[in-house]
């Protein structure tokens, strides 16, 4: 309170030459230098967001709070565990990025938000203030929602959900695997990270075993009845990898045909579902998910534990001056996604941009593509533009949709890794 | 803000408002920034994807109009450039084509 006072009276002495201010301008006024933004996760949406708030407006101090020093991406890690790439091909670091933009960038972990007095605090001890805040966190696992599954025990049974050792440890699984091994997949219930993720993952796995395990088998255990891109998927498992026969590689079980994981034993690495126990030679369990713990902690999160936000700007229902951007953010009509993560960081920061201004955010405009590979030759994809309909993210009628019948999949799959490189130079680059 | 600023703020806004029962264009900056995900930073590709960093605002123009109608096939882009209006159409590529 009397820091406010202090710097309102210093504020209202320089005041005479600067008329026709309001009183938040004042208060903005008496800092001295720009404004400053503080963005809690330096990923996906986190990392764009900063970038771009830099880009529109040099005068804005940014700063990054990340605990990684090294930053792997999910998307590709998929490409990854399915013996594409090289871990390193994924993972980006920070240093260079940090200078070229003039971000600050703090390696520590935000433990609290005070949202009236416009600070965060880190398991550090750093107390560190702002004019706005964009919380990116991503997604955490709900354990509990899984029994006999923890934190621990995915050490055993990976869900590698979050890239990083996770995709390694379950790559190594792989290439440890007989052949003839059965590698069971736990796909998650709506909503998760990534729609497609489960099933590109599989194709891949399937691509891997095909070529050095070929008496190896694949079943998909699913809390859902059905999933995105199923018919590009479906049609591609037909078409290299036998679904559909009795000598197919890949069995999907759907949530209606007891596919729901409801117990995993991680030293057997058994999996069970309400009439049935499935012994894997490598079990990859994926829960259900929740926005990241910063937001609940913070009380950004609502019932369904995800951050309602307006879209307009992404500033949080729950707090002022706080914007939450990514997969903890509740963005339909845009999906949890990388590219939709990228898309709502360049929004918000005009937003942010806008309001620090006092000026009123722009019209926005967003996009969606998720690539997926059912081989490393054959790839698909699903797009989406959106605009925003009173106030809310709206699919624009006519645009998007998925690869169309005799689509060139060749070119597809490289287009898919051209995406990739252009968004992590868009994101970290 | 002075008295003429805001004068015609308001008068922008009043055309806003008339403008369609679709909503308003977004400009040439908010779009590009979206492209930048397949295209790279200020359009500048670094895979295969072509670059749009800099490209004449006519020729750009032209191909996303031919996107829109179908008269030119790609993979992708038929299904992006449905999203955009003519006039942000207009908008994004006389923005890549003013960038340095
Ligand atoms: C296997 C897989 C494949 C995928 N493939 C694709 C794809 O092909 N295309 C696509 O578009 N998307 C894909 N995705 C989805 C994409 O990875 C996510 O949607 C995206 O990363 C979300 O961005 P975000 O910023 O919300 O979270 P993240 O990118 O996860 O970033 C969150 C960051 O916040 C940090 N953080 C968390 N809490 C704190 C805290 N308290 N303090 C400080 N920092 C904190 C974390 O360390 C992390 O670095 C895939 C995901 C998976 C799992
Ligand atoms: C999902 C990825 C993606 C997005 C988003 C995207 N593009 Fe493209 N763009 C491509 C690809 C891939 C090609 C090559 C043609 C094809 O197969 O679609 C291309 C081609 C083009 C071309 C043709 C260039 C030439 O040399 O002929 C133009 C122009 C273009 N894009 C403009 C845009 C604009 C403007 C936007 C934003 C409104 C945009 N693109 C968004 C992937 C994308």
């Amino acid at each position: 309170m009397s820091i406010k006072r202090r710097q309102f009276i210093k504020a209202a002495g320089a005041a005479g030459a600067v008329t026709g201010l309001s009183l938040s301008g004042l208060r903005f006024a008496s800092a001295g230098s720009g404004k400053h933004v503080v963005v809690v996760g330096g990923g996906a949406g986190g990392a764009t967001c900063a970038k771009y708030i830099r880009h529109f407006d040099s005068s804005v101090k940014v700063t990054v709070i990340e605990p990684k020093t090294e930053f792997a991406t999910c998307f590709m890690s998929n490409w990854v565990i399915g013996g594409l790439k090289e871990q390193d091909w994924i993972t980006h670091t920070y240093g260079d990025w940090s200078a070229k933009h003039g971000i600050d960038v703090i390696h520590d972990l935000v433990v609290d938000i005070d949202a009236d007095k416009q600070t965060v605090t880190t398991r550090g001890g750093k107390t560190v203030s702002y004019d706005r805040l964009v919380v990116s966190p991503g997604v955490d696992m709900k354990y509990d929602t899984i029994d006999g599954y923890s934190e621990a025990a995915s050490h055993l049974v990976p869900h590698a959900w979050h890239a990083g050792p996770q995709t390694t440890v379950l790559r190594k699984q792989l290439e440890d695997m007989p052949d003839g091994g059965l590698f069971v997949m736990a796909s998650p219930p709506n909503p998760f990270r990534c729609p497609p993720g489960p099933y590109e993952r599989v194709s891949l796995v399937a691509n891997y075993l095909k070529r050095n395990k070929p008496k190896s088998k694949i079943l998909i255990l699913d809390a859902k009845d059905k999933f995105s891109k199923q018919g590009l998927f479906t049609a591609g498992w037909e078409k290299y990898y036998g679904y559909g026969t009795d000598d197919s590689m890949i069995e999907w079980r759907s949530r209606a045909n007891d596919g729901t994981v409801k117990a995993v034993d991680a030293e057997t690495r058994t999996a069970m579902t309400t009439f049935d126990e499935i012994k894997a030679d490598v079990l990859n369990v994926i829960p259900a998910q929740t926005a990241g713990h910063i937001a609940h902690k913070a009380g950004l999160t609502d019932d369904s534990g995800w951050c309602p936000v307006d879209h307009m700007t992404w500033e949080s229902k729950m707090h002022k001056n706080v914007h939450v951007i990514g997969d903890a953010a509740i963005a339909s009509p845009l999906p949890k996604s990388g590219y939709a993560a990228n898309s709502e960081g360049k929004v918000c920061a005009a937003a942010v941009v806008a309001m620090l201004k006092g000026n009123d955010a722009p019209t926005p405009s967003w996009v969606n593509t998720c690539y997926s590979l059912v081989t490393p030759s054959h790839g698909i994809s699903v797009a989406m533009v959106y605009d925003s309909k009173d106030g809310s993210v709206s699919k624009v009628k006519g645009s998007g949709g998925l690869t169309p019948k005799g689509g060139d999949y060749t070119l597809e799959a490289v287009y898919a890794e051209s995406w990739y490189l252009n968004i992590v130079d868009d994101m970290f680059g | 803000m002075t008295r003429t600023s805001l004068l015609s703020a308001l008068f922008v806004a009043g055309l806003a408002v008339g403008h369609s029962a679709t909503a308003a264009d977004a400009s040439g900056q908010m779009i590009a920034a979206q492209c930048n995900g397949c295209h790279g930073f200020e359009g500048k590709s670094v895979g295969d994807a072509p670059s749009l960093h800099g490209r004449s605002a006519a020729l750009m123009a032209k191909a996303m109009m031919d996107f829109k109608s179908e008269a030119r096939q790609a993979t992708i882009m038929n299904r992006i450039a449905k999203g955009y209006s003519d006039a942000e159409i207009q908008n994004v590529a006389e923005y890549y084509a003013n960038l340095k």
